[in-house]
């Protein structure tokens, strides 16, 4: 998109005459074979097309798999339990592919999110790109959190009632909302079969989405490891040399995948969720998966009434959105126009100090809320908002960024590098 | 890197790019096939629906000259109790008049007992003449209604649309009085 609309160079006649009345192979020609990728691109840039091929592995063992489940809370756990383990040819490997899809997808997401918080990929003209994957990252928690609903074990009921509960902390309207989403008096059948058709509808909206963040990305082309903006000279195209480099980093991503569906399937699974779901007893130990730990640590960090307006429940689960709504903001938030932390010496530090934060909060989510823990966890919420709504604006207007390269051939030529402010 | 910009190389180097594309798109082709297969296999019947692939009847109380009706894989087997008459009139019948033709000894491990599932050979229909009082056809078997096939007393395509006879279903009898379809 970022060049002249080329026409696909077909011999064959029957696929020239398809183009020229549905030019849909020319746009896959534009897009992704000729399309220009700068040159520099390190393994940072994988995770974006990997994300991608998981959204696809999730979508298609999801639709085998729901012609096997039965969406009713009387029989959906023996559904998956008994009769797609035990019964269902390979449904062992295409519920664990699926199970542990998730696990995958998250993981590579947050990497992806990583990557664009530290080279900057979210400043202009990328700010909507950035905006987008933050909607599929919403999306994202919805459809997975709906997903761990359905096989209907004690920690997929207590997850349901617990997070469906988030929403009793809105004033005056919290509980009326509540009975809405269950469809009743308690988490139950009505819940888990809208739940159902919720996450069979929302992946496909998050496609919808991954086109949007295409189409965004392709408007301007991917930001590089060195932030700058690139000419034509520093691009090349990206067929061969990004589909193999894409194919390089999908093999060693599938051993990783492989790795935990062959050898360790239940490693992302708690153990209380092969118990069938039962209202009358709550798990001694209730914890999400693993992608919402340190949300759910913010979530439990506000103990305590907020300028006695907001009392501590309230607070927590306003926290705990912030904490994503926060992302949506930070293109304005950072004020810096150097977009790579190689040249930002001092929010090269944050970025690192802010993955320990996020790391710390996850490891506060997984255990008690008491003690070390939760003054630990308190601390690290506090730390999350300082760096995005304190430290950010500031740092980009004190720190004095290194200069930056003009071009790619600069530093590989060694020229001097010349000082120039970002454009 | 400079050999891509010094275009193809005859000789050597060509032919050792030729292989490795040559294993890297098989390996691909291989392994998206394998890893199609699961999907593939899983829409076969699970464990628990071939658990109940056979059905078990108790032959004592059906009379001579009664049909019973039982579900077997989901579809509706014909057990026929034939009298004397019906054996002889389907043994007489010269299998030259036959569409499809088949002895009747080839079509029952015992005279007296036929077993055939009950589903039209030519769309899918369950033909009349199994419960009392319904049509049996002009010989004497089963009558479809959907397009009008007459099967014979041993379940033999006699008139109308149908290609093939009734099947019969792979059976044994336990015992003298337990049939065991499947």
């Amino acid at each position: 998109m970022s060049g002249e609309f080329v026409k696909a160079p077909f011999k064959n006649v029957v696929l020239r005459w398809i183009d020229d009345r549905l030019p849909v192979l020319s746009w896959a020609y534009n897009e992704l074979v000729i399309y220009p990728a700068p040159r520099n691109l390190n393994y940072w840039w994988n995770f974006g097309s990997l994300a991608g091929i998981m959204l696809v592995v999730q979508i298609v063992t999801g639709i085998v798999l729901v012609m096997h489940y039965t969406p009713h809370a009387s029989m959906a756990f023996d559904s998956v339990e008994g009769h797609i383990m035990r019964d269902v040819n390979w449904g062992w490997l295409l519920r664990y592919l699926h199970a542990n899809g998730a696990s995958m997808f998250f993981a590579l997401v947050y990497i992806h999110i990583f990557r664009g918080l530290y080279y900057g990929s979210y400043k202009a003209p990328r700010e909507l790109l950035w905006m987008l994957g933050v909607v599929i990252l919403v999306l994202m928690m919805a459809t997975a959190f709906m997903g761990y609903v359905l096989p209907w074990g004690n920690m997929s009921y207590w997850a349901a009632t617990v997070i469906t509960n988030l929403f009793s902390a809105i004033p005056i309207f919290g509980d009326t909302i509540v009975t809405w989403l269950w469809g009743g008096f308690t988490v139950d059948n009505p819940t888990l079969q809208r739940f159902f058709s919720l996450h069979y509808l929302l992946p496909f909206v998050i496609f919808a989405v991954v086109f949007l963040h295409l189409l965004a990305l392709h408007q301007f082309g991917s930001n590089n490891p060195l932030g700058i903006d690139l000419t034509a000279k520093d691009k090349i195209p990206f067929h061969p040399y990004y589909t193999v480099k894409d194919m390089f980093g999908l093999s060693v991503f599938l051993l990783v995948y492989g790795f935990f569906v062959f050898y360790a399937p239940n490693a992302f699974i708690e153990p209380v969720n092969f118990e069938p779901a039962n209202p009358f007893r709550t798990p001694a130990h209730i914890v999400p998966e693993w992608y919402f730990l340190p949300f759910y640590a913010i979530l439990r960090a506000i103990t305590f009434d907020f300028l006695w307006i907001v009392p501590a429940k309230l607070g927590g689960v306003i926290a705990m959105f912030a904490s994503i709504f926060v992302l949506f903001f930070l293109p304005w938030l950072d004020t810096s126009r150097v977009r790579s932390a190689r040249f930002r010496p001092v929010y090269k530090w944050l970025f690192w100090v802010l993955v320990v934060d996020v790391l710390v909060l996850g490891y506060c989510g997984a255990n008690p809320p008491e003690g070390w823990y939760l003054v630990a966890a308190q601390i690290a919420t506090l730390y999350y908002f300082v760096h995005f709504l304190v430290l950010m604006p500031l740092v980009g207007k004190l720190e004095r960024p290194l200069p930056l390269p003009t071009s790619l051939r600069e530093p590989v030529l060694g020229a001097a590098p010349r000082p120039q402010p970002a454009e | 890197m400079a050999q891509t910009q010094d275009g193809p190389e005859k000789g050597a180097g060509a032919v050792r790019r030729d292989f490795l594309e040559l294993v890297a798109w098989s390996t691909l082709g291989v392994g998206t096939l394998v890893s199609l297969w699961p999907f593939v296999d899983s829409l076969n019947p699970s464990a628990d629906v071939l658990a109940l692939a056979s059905t078990e009847l108790d032959l004592a109380p059906i009379e001579e000259g009664q049909r019973v009706t039982v579900k077997w894989r989901g579809k509706p087997v014909f057990v026929d109790h034939r009298t004397p008459q019906e054996i002889e009139a389907a043994r007489a019948t010269p299998l030259s008049e036959l569409r499809d033709p088949e002895p009747d000894e080839a079509r029952v491990q015992r005279p007296e007992w036929l077993v055939v599932i009950g589903i039209c050979t030519h769309l899918g229909c369950v033909p009349l003449g199994n419960r009392p009082g319904e049509p049996r056809g002009e010989w004497g078997g089963w009558f479809c209604p959907c397009h009008g096939s007459h099967y014979d007393t041993s379940g033999r395509i006699r008139k109308g649309p149908a290609p093939r006879n009734l099947h019969v279903p792979p059976y044994t009898f336990v015992d003298n009085t337990l049939l065991r379809i499947g």
